[in-house]
Protein backbone atom coordinates (compact mmCIF):
# COMPACT_ATOMS: atom_id res chain seq x y z
CA UNK A 1 0.00 0.00 0.00
CA UNK A 2 0.81 3.75 -0.68
CA UNK A 3 2.55 5.56 2.54
CA UNK A 4 1.50 8.54 3.02
CA UNK A 5 4.90 10.52 3.89
CA UNK A 6 3.88 13.77 5.16
CA UNK A 7 0.24 16.35 5.77
CA UNK A 8 1.02 19.42 4.84
CA UNK A 9 -2.04 22.39 5.71
CA UNK A 10 -0.96 26.17 5.28
CA UNK A 11 -2.19 29.43 3.27
CA UNK A 12 -1.54 30.51 0.12
CA UNK A 13 -0.32 33.97 0.27
CA UNK A 14 -0.45 35.16 -3.12
CA UNK A 15 2.61 38.11 -2.88
CA UNK A 16 4.81 35.67 -1.38
CA UNK A 17 6.71 34.65 -4.91
CA UNK A 18 7.10 38.55 -5.31
CA UNK A 19 8.27 39.28 -1.95
CA UNK A 20 10.91 36.49 -1.75
CA UNK A 21 12.50 37.95 -5.03
CA UNK A 22 12.29 40.70 -4.90
CA UNK A 23 15.40 42.95 -4.03
CA UNK A 24 16.88 46.35 -3.10
CA UNK A 25 13.98 49.18 -2.51
CA UNK A 26 11.70 46.94 -4.35
CA UNK A 27 12.19 44.12 -1.38
CA UNK A 28 9.70 44.82 1.43
CA UNK A 29 11.06 44.62 5.37
CA UNK A 30 9.40 41.70 5.90
CA UNK A 31 10.29 39.80 3.04
CA UNK A 32 13.60 37.88 5.27
CA UNK A 33 11.70 36.64 7.92
CA UNK A 34 9.32 35.53 5.90
CA UNK A 35 11.47 33.04 3.49
CA UNK A 36 13.12 32.18 6.66
CA UNK A 37 10.07 31.05 7.98
CA UNK A 38 9.28 29.46 3.99
CA UNK A 39 12.63 27.58 4.41
CA UNK A 40 11.98 26.02 7.18
CA UNK A 41 8.27 24.93 6.60
CA UNK A 42 9.94 23.45 3.00
CA UNK A 43 12.43 21.21 4.76
CA UNK A 44 9.23 19.35 6.23
CA UNK A 45 8.37 18.70 2.99
CA UNK A 46 11.71 17.65 1.67
CA UNK A 47 12.48 15.05 4.36
CA UNK A 48 9.56 12.93 4.43
CA UNK A 49 10.97 12.33 0.40
CA UNK A 50 7.98 12.39 -1.07
CA UNK A 51 6.92 10.72 -4.85
CA UNK A 52 3.55 12.19 -5.60
CA UNK A 53 1.79 15.35 -4.10
CA UNK A 54 -1.82 15.29 -3.88
CA UNK A 55 -3.03 19.18 -3.98
CA UNK A 56 -6.07 20.24 -2.30
CA UNK A 57 -7.15 24.03 -3.21
CA UNK A 58 -9.77 25.81 -4.50
CA UNK A 59 -9.99 27.94 -8.35
CA UNK A 60 -10.52 31.59 -7.87
CA UNK A 61 -12.73 32.20 -10.81
CA UNK A 62 -9.88 30.86 -13.61
CA UNK A 63 -11.16 28.27 -15.26
CA UNK A 64 -14.21 27.18 -13.00
CA UNK A 65 -17.12 29.99 -13.97
CA UNK A 66 -20.55 30.38 -12.26
CA UNK A 67 -22.01 28.54 -15.98
CA UNK A 68 -21.02 24.97 -14.66
CA UNK A 69 -19.34 25.35 -10.94
CA UNK A 70 -18.61 21.64 -9.05
CA UNK A 71 -17.95 21.39 -5.41
CA UNK A 72 -15.43 18.83 -5.42
CA UNK A 73 -13.20 17.87 -8.61
CA UNK A 74 -10.15 16.15 -9.04
CA UNK A 75 -7.94 16.75 -12.18
CA UNK A 76 -6.81 13.60 -14.50
CA UNK A 77 -4.24 14.91 -17.30
CA UNK A 78 -0.94 14.28 -18.19
CA UNK A 79 0.06 17.84 -17.39
CA UNK A 80 -1.06 21.21 -15.58
CA UNK A 81 -0.24 23.87 -16.56
CA UNK A 82 -0.41 26.54 -13.42
CA UNK A 83 -1.02 30.43 -13.31
CA UNK A 84 -3.16 32.91 -15.22
CA UNK A 85 -2.76 36.10 -16.89
CA UNK A 86 -4.32 38.18 -14.29
CA UNK A 87 -2.27 36.19 -11.45
CA UNK A 88 0.77 37.65 -13.65
CA UNK A 89 -0.62 40.85 -13.53
CA UNK A 90 -1.48 41.34 -9.97
CA UNK A 91 0.83 38.82 -8.17
CA UNK A 92 3.72 38.62 -10.74
CA UNK A 93 3.33 34.87 -10.87
CA UNK A 94 5.50 32.96 -12.92
CA UNK A 95 3.82 30.41 -15.62
CA UNK A 96 4.77 26.74 -14.82
CA UNK A 97 3.96 22.99 -16.13
CA UNK A 98 3.28 20.42 -13.69
CA UNK A 99 3.25 16.85 -14.44
CA UNK A 100 0.37 15.23 -13.64
CA UNK A 101 -0.29 11.38 -12.08
CA UNK A 102 -3.16 10.13 -14.01
CA UNK A 103 -2.91 6.49 -12.38
CA UNK A 104 -3.76 8.06 -8.53
CA UNK A 105 -6.33 10.64 -10.19
CA UNK A 106 -8.23 7.74 -11.30
CA UNK A 107 -8.19 5.63 -8.63
CA UNK A 108 -9.19 8.60 -6.22
CA UNK A 109 -11.75 9.12 -8.83
CA UNK A 110 -13.56 6.39 -9.03
CA UNK A 111 -13.18 5.43 -5.20
CA UNK A 112 -13.94 8.33 -4.54
CA UNK A 113 -16.83 8.15 -5.81
CA UNK A 114 -17.70 4.60 -5.02
CA UNK A 115 -17.12 5.99 -1.22
CA UNK A 116 -20.46 8.69 -2.08
CA UNK A 117 -18.72 11.34 -3.56
CA UNK A 118 -19.98 12.42 -7.07
CA UNK A 119 -16.56 14.17 -8.02
CA UNK A 120 -16.10 16.52 -11.15
CA UNK A 121 -13.47 15.56 -13.05
CA UNK A 122 -11.38 17.26 -15.77
CA UNK A 123 -9.38 15.92 -18.01
CA UNK A 124 -7.43 19.90 -18.88
CA UNK A 125 -6.98 21.73 -16.55
CA UNK A 126 -4.82 25.22 -15.51
CA UNK A 127 -4.32 25.10 -12.06
CA UNK A 128 -4.35 28.47 -9.67
CA UNK A 129 -2.25 30.32 -7.20
CA UNK A 130 -4.17 28.08 -4.69
CA UNK A 131 -2.19 25.32 -5.80
CA UNK A 132 1.02 26.77 -7.52
CA UNK A 133 1.69 28.97 -4.59
CA UNK A 134 2.16 25.81 -2.22
CA UNK A 135 4.31 24.51 -4.95
CA UNK A 136 6.36 27.69 -5.04
CA UNK A 137 7.32 27.61 -1.26
CA UNK A 138 7.47 23.60 -0.53
CA UNK A 139 8.91 22.40 -4.09
CA UNK A 140 10.00 25.13 -6.11
CA UNK A 141 11.32 22.45 -7.99
CA UNK A 142 8.08 21.77 -9.46
CA UNK A 143 9.35 18.11 -10.00
CA UNK A 144 6.97 15.74 -8.61
CA UNK A 145 3.80 14.92 -10.58
CA UNK A 146 0.44 16.35 -8.82
CA UNK A 147 -2.66 15.24 -8.41
CA UNK A 148 -4.74 18.36 -7.95
CA UNK A 149 -8.31 18.00 -6.15
CA UNK A 150 -10.32 21.36 -6.15
CA UNK A 151 -12.87 22.40 -3.50
CA UNK A 152 -15.52 25.29 -3.77
CA UNK A 153 -15.14 27.44 -1.24
CA UNK A 154 -15.93 30.27 -3.22
CA UNK A 155 -19.04 30.96 -5.14
CA UNK A 156 -22.24 29.96 -2.95
CA UNK A 157 -23.99 27.47 -2.00
CA UNK A 158 -20.88 25.72 -0.70
CA UNK A 159 -20.66 22.10 0.56
CA UNK A 160 -21.06 22.33 4.37
CA UNK A 161 -18.16 22.39 6.80
CA UNK A 162 -18.71 18.80 7.27
CA UNK A 163 -18.90 17.47 3.77
CA UNK A 164 -15.18 18.73 3.81
CA UNK A 165 -14.27 17.33 6.71
CA UNK A 166 -16.07 14.04 5.73
CA UNK A 167 -13.86 14.25 2.19
CA UNK A 168 -10.45 14.59 3.75
CA UNK A 169 -10.89 11.82 5.73
CA UNK A 170 -11.87 9.91 2.64
CA UNK A 171 -8.63 11.00 0.72
CA UNK A 172 -6.94 9.85 3.77
CA UNK A 173 -8.17 6.03 3.66
CA UNK A 174 -8.60 6.25 0.18
CA UNK A 175 -4.53 7.27 -0.10
CA UNK A 176 -3.43 4.79 2.63
CA UNK A 177 -4.94 2.00 0.62
CA UNK A 178 -3.86 2.68 -2.51
CA UNK A 179 -2.10 -0.34 -4.16
CA UNK A 180 1.57 1.16 -4.57
CA UNK A 181 4.91 1.42 -3.43
CA UNK A 182 4.93 4.93 -3.70
CA UNK A 183 5.19 7.77 -0.96
CA UNK A 184 2.45 10.28 -1.30
CA UNK A 185 2.20 13.63 0.59
CA UNK A 186 -1.12 15.11 0.92
CA UNK A 187 -0.77 19.49 0.73
CA UNK A 188 -3.84 21.65 0.74
CA UNK A 189 -3.86 25.15 1.15
CA UNK A 190 -6.34 27.61 2.86
CA UNK A 191 -7.42 30.72 4.51
CA UNK A 192 -7.66 32.13 8.29
CA UNK A 193 -9.76 35.04 8.77
CA UNK A 194 -9.63 36.89 5.17
CA UNK A 195 -11.48 39.72 3.78
CA UNK A 196 -10.92 40.70 0.28
CA UNK A 197 -13.53 43.35 -1.52
CA UNK A 198 -14.66 44.07 1.84
CA UNK A 199 -14.55 47.32 4.01
CA UNK A 200 -11.68 45.17 6.37
CA UNK A 201 -9.63 43.66 3.30
CA UNK A 202 -5.65 45.06 3.65
CA UNK A 203 -5.09 46.04 7.23
CA UNK A 204 -2.76 45.67 9.04
CA UNK A 205 -3.33 42.39 10.15
CA UNK A 206 -6.10 39.31 9.35
CA UNK A 207 -9.36 41.19 9.97
CA UNK A 208 -10.24 38.84 12.95
CA UNK A 209 -6.71 37.88 15.25
CA UNK A 210 -9.01 36.24 17.78
CA UNK A 211 -10.89 34.09 15.00
CA UNK A 212 -6.98 32.97 13.77
CA UNK A 213 -5.67 32.08 17.36
CA UNK A 214 -8.89 30.05 17.65
CA UNK A 215 -8.10 28.38 14.33
CA UNK A 216 -4.35 28.28 14.84
CA UNK A 217 -5.27 25.99 17.60
CA UNK A 218 -7.87 23.54 16.11
CA UNK A 219 -5.54 23.14 13.15
CA UNK A 220 -2.21 22.47 14.90
CA UNK A 221 -4.41 19.80 17.10
CA UNK A 222 -6.64 18.39 14.70
CA UNK A 223 -9.39 19.43 16.81
CA UNK A 224 -11.93 18.93 14.32
CA UNK A 225 -14.44 18.39 16.89
CA UNK A 226 -13.97 22.03 18.32
CA UNK A 227 -13.92 23.61 14.94
CA UNK A 228 -17.08 21.69 13.78
CA UNK A 229 -18.64 22.96 16.89
CA UNK A 230 -18.33 26.88 16.38
CA UNK A 231 -17.80 27.09 12.60
CA UNK A 232 -20.69 27.12 10.34
CA UNK A 233 -21.41 28.63 6.44
CA UNK A 234 -23.41 31.20 8.23
CA UNK A 235 -20.50 31.87 11.30
CA UNK A 236 -17.52 31.91 8.55
CA UNK A 237 -19.01 35.38 6.86
CA UNK A 238 -18.12 37.19 10.34
CA UNK A 239 -14.21 37.10 10.61
CA UNK A 240 -13.86 38.28 6.83
CA UNK A 241 -15.85 37.74 3.63
CA UNK A 242 -13.40 35.38 2.13
CA UNK A 243 -12.86 33.14 5.42
CA UNK A 244 -14.91 30.41 3.96
CA UNK A 245 -11.13 28.53 3.07
CA UNK A 246 -10.50 27.71 6.51
CA UNK A 247 -13.25 24.38 5.36
CA UNK A 248 -10.22 23.59 2.93
CA UNK A 249 -7.79 23.63 6.66
CA UNK A 250 -10.43 21.60 8.14
CA UNK A 251 -10.65 19.41 5.30
CA UNK A 252 -6.71 18.77 5.98
CA UNK A 253 -7.39 18.52 9.43
CA UNK A 254 -9.03 15.51 8.71
CA UNK A 255 -6.65 14.09 6.23
CA UNK A 256 -4.24 14.39 9.43
CA UNK A 257 -6.58 12.49 11.26
CA UNK A 258 -8.86 13.84 14.01
CA UNK A 259 -7.21 15.11 17.44
CA UNK A 260 -3.49 14.54 15.96
CA UNK A 261 -0.97 16.89 16.92
CA UNK A 262 0.89 18.70 13.74
CA UNK A 263 4.66 17.88 14.12
CA UNK A 264 5.44 21.54 12.81
CA UNK A 265 4.02 24.59 13.59
CA UNK A 266 4.43 28.06 12.82
CA UNK A 267 3.02 31.12 11.63
CA UNK A 268 3.49 34.29 10.85
CA UNK A 269 1.50 37.69 11.24
CA UNK A 270 1.37 39.37 8.39
CA UNK A 271 -0.26 42.40 6.56
CA UNK A 272 -3.90 41.70 6.09
CA UNK A 273 -3.74 38.46 6.78
CA UNK A 274 -2.07 35.45 9.35
CA UNK A 275 0.21 32.87 7.64
CA UNK A 276 0.52 29.63 9.18
CA UNK A 277 2.17 26.50 8.33
CA UNK A 278 1.60 23.02 9.93
CA UNK A 279 3.26 19.48 8.68
CA UNK A 280 2.07 16.63 10.14
CA UNK A 281 4.15 12.74 9.65
CA UNK A 282 1.15 9.75 9.88
CA UNK A 283 4.23 7.25 10.33
CA UNK A 284 5.94 9.41 13.10
CA UNK A 285 8.96 11.39 12.51
CA UNK A 286 10.29 11.63 8.84
CA UNK A 287 13.36 10.38 8.53
CA UNK B 1 -31.35 41.72 -10.12
CA UNK B 2 -28.60 39.85 -12.60
CA UNK B 3 -25.90 39.48 -9.94
CA UNK B 4 -24.78 36.36 -12.39
CA UNK B 5 -24.48 38.93 -15.27
CA UNK B 6 -22.98 41.56 -13.17
CA UNK B 7 -20.40 38.67 -12.27
CA UNK B 8 -19.87 37.70 -15.99
CA UNK B 9 -18.88 41.20 -16.75
CA UNK B 10 -16.34 41.25 -13.80
CA UNK B 11 -14.75 38.28 -14.46
CA UNK B 12 -14.68 38.41 -18.74
CA UNK B 13 -12.90 41.72 -18.61
CA UNK B 14 -10.82 40.81 -15.76
CA UNK B 15 -9.58 37.66 -17.79
CA UNK B 16 -8.64 39.36 -20.90
CA UNK B 17 -5.78 42.03 -20.68
CA UNK B 18 -7.20 44.30 -24.05
CA UNK B 19 -10.69 44.26 -22.19
CA UNK B 20 -9.31 45.66 -19.27
CA UNK B 21 -7.69 48.69 -20.58
CA UNK B 22 -10.70 49.42 -22.83
CA UNK B 23 -12.76 49.31 -19.72
CA UNK B 24 -10.67 51.48 -17.69
CA UNK B 25 -10.62 54.22 -20.86
CA UNK B 26 -14.11 54.08 -22.01
CA UNK B 27 -16.53 52.65 -19.14
CA UNK B 28 -19.81 53.57 -20.61
CA UNK B 29 -19.13 52.32 -24.55
CA UNK B 30 -17.44 48.99 -23.05
CA UNK B 31 -20.38 48.29 -20.69
CA UNK B 32 -22.52 49.16 -23.60
CA UNK B 33 -20.90 46.67 -26.12
CA UNK B 34 -20.46 44.37 -23.84
CA UNK B 35 -24.23 43.87 -23.10
CA UNK B 36 -25.04 43.91 -26.61
CA UNK B 37 -22.41 41.66 -28.00
CA UNK B 38 -21.09 39.40 -25.44
CA UNK B 39 -23.41 39.13 -22.30
CA UNK B 40 -25.59 36.20 -23.81
CA UNK B 41 -22.29 34.38 -25.03
CA UNK B 42 -21.84 31.21 -23.25
CA UNK B 43 -18.42 30.79 -22.55
CA UNK B 44 -17.33 27.28 -23.25
CA UNK B 45 -19.62 26.72 -26.34
CA UNK B 46 -19.98 28.13 -29.88
CA UNK B 47 -21.32 31.63 -30.20
CA UNK B 48 -23.93 30.85 -32.24
CA UNK B 49 -25.57 28.63 -29.23
CA UNK B 50 -25.66 32.17 -27.08
CA UNK B 51 -28.34 32.81 -25.15
CA UNK B 52 -31.31 35.26 -25.50
CA UNK B 53 -32.97 36.06 -22.35
CA UNK B 54 -29.61 38.28 -20.47
CA UNK B 55 -29.81 42.03 -19.66
CA UNK B 56 -28.54 44.36 -16.84
CA UNK B 57 -31.46 46.13 -15.26
CA UNK B 58 -30.46 50.17 -15.65
CA UNK B 59 -29.16 50.13 -11.98
CA UNK B 60 -26.62 47.74 -12.73
CA UNK B 61 -25.47 49.03 -16.34
CA UNK B 62 -25.00 52.72 -14.29
CA UNK B 63 -23.28 51.30 -11.67
CA UNK B 64 -20.67 49.98 -14.24
CA UNK B 65 -20.73 52.54 -16.70
CA UNK B 66 -19.54 54.74 -13.33
CA UNK B 67 -16.72 52.42 -12.51
CA UNK B 68 -18.72 53.13 -9.08
CA UNK B 69 -17.33 49.47 -7.06
CA UNK B 70 -19.32 50.80 -3.90
CA UNK B 71 -22.47 50.29 -5.81
CA UNK B 72 -21.32 47.08 -7.32
CA UNK B 73 -20.68 45.63 -3.94
CA UNK B 74 -23.71 46.93 -2.44
CA UNK B 75 -25.66 44.66 -5.72
CA UNK B 76 -24.11 41.70 -4.48
CA UNK B 77 -21.62 41.31 -6.79
CA UNK B 78 -18.94 38.67 -6.06
CA UNK B 79 -16.04 40.45 -3.65
CA UNK B 80 -13.09 38.64 -4.84
CA UNK B 81 -13.80 39.54 -8.80
CA UNK B 82 -14.75 42.74 -7.56
CA UNK B 83 -11.42 43.13 -5.87
CA UNK B 84 -9.51 41.66 -8.84
CA UNK B 85 -10.28 44.10 -11.38
CA UNK B 86 -10.73 47.48 -10.04
CA UNK B 87 -6.93 46.71 -8.74
CA UNK B 88 -6.24 46.08 -12.33
CA UNK B 89 -7.89 49.51 -13.33
CA UNK B 90 -7.00 51.74 -10.49
CA UNK B 91 -3.63 50.74 -8.80
CA UNK B 92 -1.57 52.35 -10.85
CA UNK B 93 -2.63 55.77 -10.32
CA UNK B 94 -1.57 55.85 -6.75
CA UNK B 95 1.81 56.20 -5.23
CA UNK B 96 1.79 53.73 -1.94
CA UNK B 97 1.69 50.04 -1.91
CA UNK B 98 -2.02 49.05 -1.31
CA UNK B 99 -2.97 52.67 -1.17
CA UNK B 100 -5.87 51.84 -3.65
CA UNK B 101 -7.11 48.71 -1.92
CA UNK B 102 -7.17 50.94 1.36
CA UNK B 103 -9.23 53.44 -0.63
CA UNK B 104 -11.86 50.90 -1.95
CA UNK B 105 -12.08 49.28 1.94
CA UNK B 106 -12.71 53.29 3.11
CA UNK B 107 -15.28 53.59 1.06
CA UNK B 108 -17.03 50.67 1.90
CA UNK B 109 -16.57 51.36 5.67
CA UNK B 110 -19.76 52.19 5.98
CA UNK B 111 -20.85 48.50 5.82
CA UNK B 112 -20.63 46.14 8.73
CA UNK B 113 -21.66 42.40 8.26
CA UNK B 114 -23.88 41.18 6.95
CA UNK B 115 -22.84 42.20 3.68
CA UNK B 116 -25.18 42.31 0.80
CA UNK B 117 -25.70 38.37 -0.41
CA UNK B 118 -23.07 37.71 -3.04
CA UNK B 119 -25.26 34.32 -4.16
CA UNK B 120 -26.31 33.34 -7.24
Amino acid sequence: MATIAAVIASTHHPFYYRASTSTGADRPPFADEWVAKIESFRETLTRAEPDILVMVGSDHFHQLWLDNMPQFLIGKAPFYDGNFYNEEREFGLPRMLLRGHEELSSYLLRAGIDAGFDLAFSNELRIDHSITCPLITLRPEADLPIVPIYTNIFAPPLPQPRRFVELGATIRRLVEAWPSDQRVAIIGTGHLSLELGGPRQFGPHGPDPEFDRKAVQWIASADLDGALAEVSLESLWLPGNATHGFMDFMLMMAVAGPSVHADYVDSLDLFHTMEAYFTWYPKGDSQ
Amino acid sequence: MSKYLLNKFLYTVDRDAELVERYRNDPRGTVSWWEAERANVILNIPEMERSTWLTFTEAEREALSAHDYVTLFELGCHNFLLLTLFIALFERDYDEPLAFQREFAARLSHWTVPYPDIAT
